[in-house]
Order: structure tokens, then sequence, then C-alpha cells
């Protein structure tokens, strides 16, 4: 019990604790659409990318989250301007911009004086340095999240499963997908905190991808994918804690392990059984 | 214009339409008008923009000049009036859903943002699934079906958007037989609930025997009405050319086979 217990008397691991359980289940909701979408690069890509931003808002003593959102803005924008009309494809553009994006972080950063521990921070979160307002803004923007994702659950599946109903239907696809990329690149702001910028992508891939083997229906796999994020996370800050390794690894290897777990030994397409194509 | 019902109120209105997916046209000024509750074939070799004028009709593909009235009112003015199924379906056959919730999709034109399905929807999607032959299958994931069970799946889904226009891109193409008989009750089904069929064959032998009229095309309408009207040989010369072969019998051959991958 006082394993458990023990870790709770720090407030800031308090607060590391919500925070990261929180972006645990966002991510995992959001990462159905990424699995199902097939939008798992464009997902690391727009982690990546917004590193300029944080850079910035760091030199420029901001807040470090709204410069994370604007930076993910442009580059999504960016990525639909040079990827129009098919002069260049969409994979390709996100390939060249978050490249660029990631090395315009660096070297901004690199122009920090204690460079090494900001950047490890940003690129692989800081979990326990999560304030108050920090994880009130997490809540706030993750409540956001997950509301749009019910309001337009219905909206989301058609268009992701069948793009030529969707405009049977006369749904206003071009907007929902819009809607989409902006819902993913709140997410992946939000992430920051906890596993930070290079493994976000992983939070959004990993528990989905195993719910994904373990269930045939849209919204159970959300439900496991949340509890699968959420668990992660839990577990993950712990091991984290008694082992003194670096929090963000600790979760991603947490739901990693998950996902092996699934992958070996669920019922229907362990790879003990035969796997149908 | 040959209009074989011209006292019937016109419930699709097609004027002058032409459409292209890039610089040429596929299809260049095409009008006609189908009442309220026909079956349409809609016939022309390969290319000759039989689903571009399906894809123009439900709205995906723009039109270059020309208007689509449906019930008198402009294309889209109806939201959920047209039903469509496309030759391939091309969706994720490993989607986590199951039959009934790709069926129950249909209704999702007539539910409100928030609102969730009532009984009646599911009743209706019940009904469809029955209509198909596949109402034991409806919480089975969509893994795994047959091409033939996967066609019935979205005709079953066209059918619970009950439709006033039902659009089917060669449904006959490539099938099982029970699911070409499904099509063809089907068929039976929509006309009892005087519901338009537009739909794209090759079979001219089927067009002829199953429908009211034919719509030949071959990049601009060549002929439009009743199949003894449209299926002579001038008319087929000039939608098939060389293609077309005349015995001295006088029977017409076409060699037009299934469309190339």
């Amino acid at each position: 019990m006082s394993f458990i217990l023990e870790p709770l008397q720090y407030a800031f691991m308090v607060r590391g604790l919500l925070a990261a359980v929180m972006v645990g289940i966002i991510c995992a909701v959001m990462g159905t659409y990424v699995v199902l979408r097939g939008m798992a690069f464009l997902g690391d890509a727009m982690a990546h990318a917004i590193l300029p931003g944080v850079a910035i808002a760091y030199l420029l003593k901001g807040n470090l989250l709204v410069g994370a959102l604007i930076a993910a803005a442009v580059v999504a924008l960016s990525i639909g301007f040079f990827s129009r009309g098919g002069v260049v494809k969409e994979d390709t553009a996100i390939g060249v911009l978050f490249a660029a994006a990631l090395s315009l972080g660096v070297a901004l950063i690199s122009t920090i004086q204690t460079y090494a521990v900001d950047l490890t921070h940003i690129l692989f979160g800081n979990v326990l340095g999560v304030s108050a307002s920090d994880l009130w803004l997490t809540v706030g923007l993750g409540f956001f999240v997950l509301l749009m994702v019910a309001v337009h659950y219905k909206q989301f599946l058609v268009i992701s499963f069948d793009p030529v109903l969707a405009a049977t239907l006369r749904l206003p696809a071009e907007l929902l997908r819009n809607l989409l990329l902006l819902l993913l690149a709140l997410t992946v702001v939000i992430s920051l905190q906890t596993v930070g910028v290079g493994l976000s992508a992983a939070m959004l891939v990993t528990p989905a991808a195993t719910a994904y083997l373990l269930t045939r229906r849209l919204f159970p796999m959300m439900l496991i994918s949340a509890a699968i994020g959420a668990a992660s996370s839990l577990v993950g800050l712990y091991l984290s804690f008694y082992l003194n390794i670096v929090s963000g690894s600790a979760i991603v290897l947490t739901a990693t392990a998950f996902f092996l777990l699934a992958f070996l030994f669920n019922p229907r397409r362990g790879v003990l059984r035969m796997r149908k194509i | 214009m040959n209009n074989s019902f011209p006292h019937d109120p016109a419930r699709l209105d097609v004027e002058n339409i032409s459409v292209a997916y890039n610089e040429t046209p596929v299809l260049r000024e095409v009008s006609f008008q189908i009442p309220h509750g026909a079956r349409v074939a809609v016939v022309g070799p390969n290319g000759a923009g039989k689903s571009t004028l399906f894809k123009a009709l439900v709205g995906l593909l723009p039109l270059r000049e020309g208007r689509i009235f449906i019930h008198g009112k402009p294309l889209g003015h109806h939201l959920d009036c047209v039903a469509y199924i496309p030759q391939r379906e091309e969706v994720d056959w490993r989607f986590p859903v199951s039959i009934r919730d790709v069926v129950m999709m249909g209704r999702y034109g007539r539910l409100k943002w928030l609102e969730r399905p009532s009984r009646g929807d599911r009743a209706i999607v019940m009904k469809s699934l029955e209509q198909m032959g596949i109402a034991n299958l409806a919480n089975q994931s969509i893994n795994d079906l047959s091409s033939g069970q996967q066609q019935r799946v979205f005709l079953a889904r066209a059918l619970a958007q009950e439709p006033h226009i039902f659009l089917m891109d060669e449904p006959f193409t490539g099938v099982d037989a029970t699911t070409q008989a499904a099509t063809l009750d089907l068929l039976d089904h929509l006309r009892s609930k005087q519901v338009t069929v537009l739909i794209s064959t090759h079979d001219l032998n089927l067009a002829a025997s199953r429908f009211d009229s034919i719509l030949l095309l071959n990049r601009r309408l060549i002929a439009f009405g009743s199949p003894a009207e449209v299926l002579r040989q001038e008319h087929l010369a000039q939608a098939f050319g060389s293609s077309m072969l005349v015995t001295e019998a006088g029977t017409l051959l076409v060699d037009e086979c299934c469309p190339p991958d």
C-alpha cells in the first residue's frame, strides 16, 4: 500500500499523475482516428513541428502551450498549402516540413545556455514539472477534445469509413477533416507536458493499435484505448518514480508492453493463431 | 429528345450538363428527364461516362455546365434523397464496425447533429438487412465478407436511406448468383415503393428485359427511351462503334467486356 501511496505525498507527483492520465486518455481516443485513418505519420510530424513554437515561446518567456498551438496551426495549414493541387504529395510535404520545423526548433533552443536540459524536457516531457495552471489548461483542452469527439462521433465515423457516403449525405467533409486535424494538433500540444514532442506519436498510436487488436467495434475500441492510455500513464509514472527513469519513456514503454501482450495473446488474432489478412 | 413519359412530372431533370475530371470533359451536354418511379438502365461502352454521370448526380463531381433538378429543386436541396452504390466500394473492410453499424450509417443523413438512432431507425435498418438476406449477419464485423455479401451490405444501407432515387453502378458485374437475385428482387421492391432507379450495366439483355427505359451513353447522350426505341442498329453503332458486329440474320453482337482493372 505504501508502495502506491508514497509518491502521492508530493503535490507535484499528484499533479503529474492527473495530467498524465488525462493526456493518456485524450491521446488514446484521438489515436483511434489516427490508427483507422492512417494518420500516424501526420501525428508524429505535427508533434515535431510544434518544436519551434515551443522554443520561441520559451525564448520570449511566453506560455509554451500557446506557442505550441500556434506552431501546430501553421504547420497544418502549410501542409495543405504545399500539397494543394497535387504539386507535392501530402506525405512528402509532411516529411519536408516536419524535418524543417524540427531543425528550426533545435536551432532556436541551442541558443539557450542551459539548452541540454530544456531540450530534454521539451523532447521527452517533464511531467513532474506540471504546474497547477498547466494542469487546468490540460484538463480544459482535454475535455474540449473529448466533447468535440462526442458531438461529431457519427460524422467522424462516416468520413473515416466511407467518404463517398459522406459526400452523398452532404456532410461538410472538408470542414470535418480540418476539425479532426485541429483536434489532433490540440492533443499533441497537451501531450507535450507528459511525453514530450518525441514520444507523443507513440501515445497516439500504441494504445489505439492495442485496442484494435482486441475489439471489432469503434466505440469499444475507443474505451479500451482510453483505458490502456490511462493505465500506461499511471503505471509508467510509478515506474519512473521508483526506477528513476524519464517519465515519458516509462509511459510509452508501458503502453508498448500492453501492445505486445495483446499482439501475442489476444484470443482472435494472436500470433499463436494463423493470422487472416 | 425521346421522352417515353411525357405527361408525368419529371423527378429527375438533367439539363445540358457537362462533367470533367480535369481539362477534357467526360460527359458533354447531356440532357434527360426521368419520371417518378421509373427504372432506367444506363448503357454504353467502357469510358462512356456512366460512372461519371452517377457521380455528378450525387454531387461527387462538380458540373462544368448545366443543372440538375430533383423534384424541381436544384441538386443538394434534398439532403438525403439520393442513394448511390459505387461500382467498387473503396472502404477499409477491416474498419471496426459491424454490418448493422454500416447499414445504420444510411440513417445518419436524417439524424440531427447529436441525435442517436431511434427505435424507428433501428427497425428500418433491420428491415433493410432482412430485405437483402443478411439479417443473420447483423452483428458480425465487416471483415471476412464475400464480395457479394459486401455488395448486399451496401444495398441494405442504400435501402435504409429511404431514397427517392437509387443509383447503382454495375451491380451485376462480378457478384455471385445469390446477390444478383437479391439485387433483382430489390428492383421490384423499389418499384413497389415508387423509387426511381438508375443502374449502369454491360448486360444489354438485362437492360432490354428488366427496365422501362434505356439511357444510351457515349460521352454524350445517344438515345433515351424504351428498350425497343433505343436498341437499334444506328444507335448502337454510334455508341459502340467498331466493337459491334451485325450478322446477316440481323443479330447485333456487341463485344464489350467487363471494365479492365
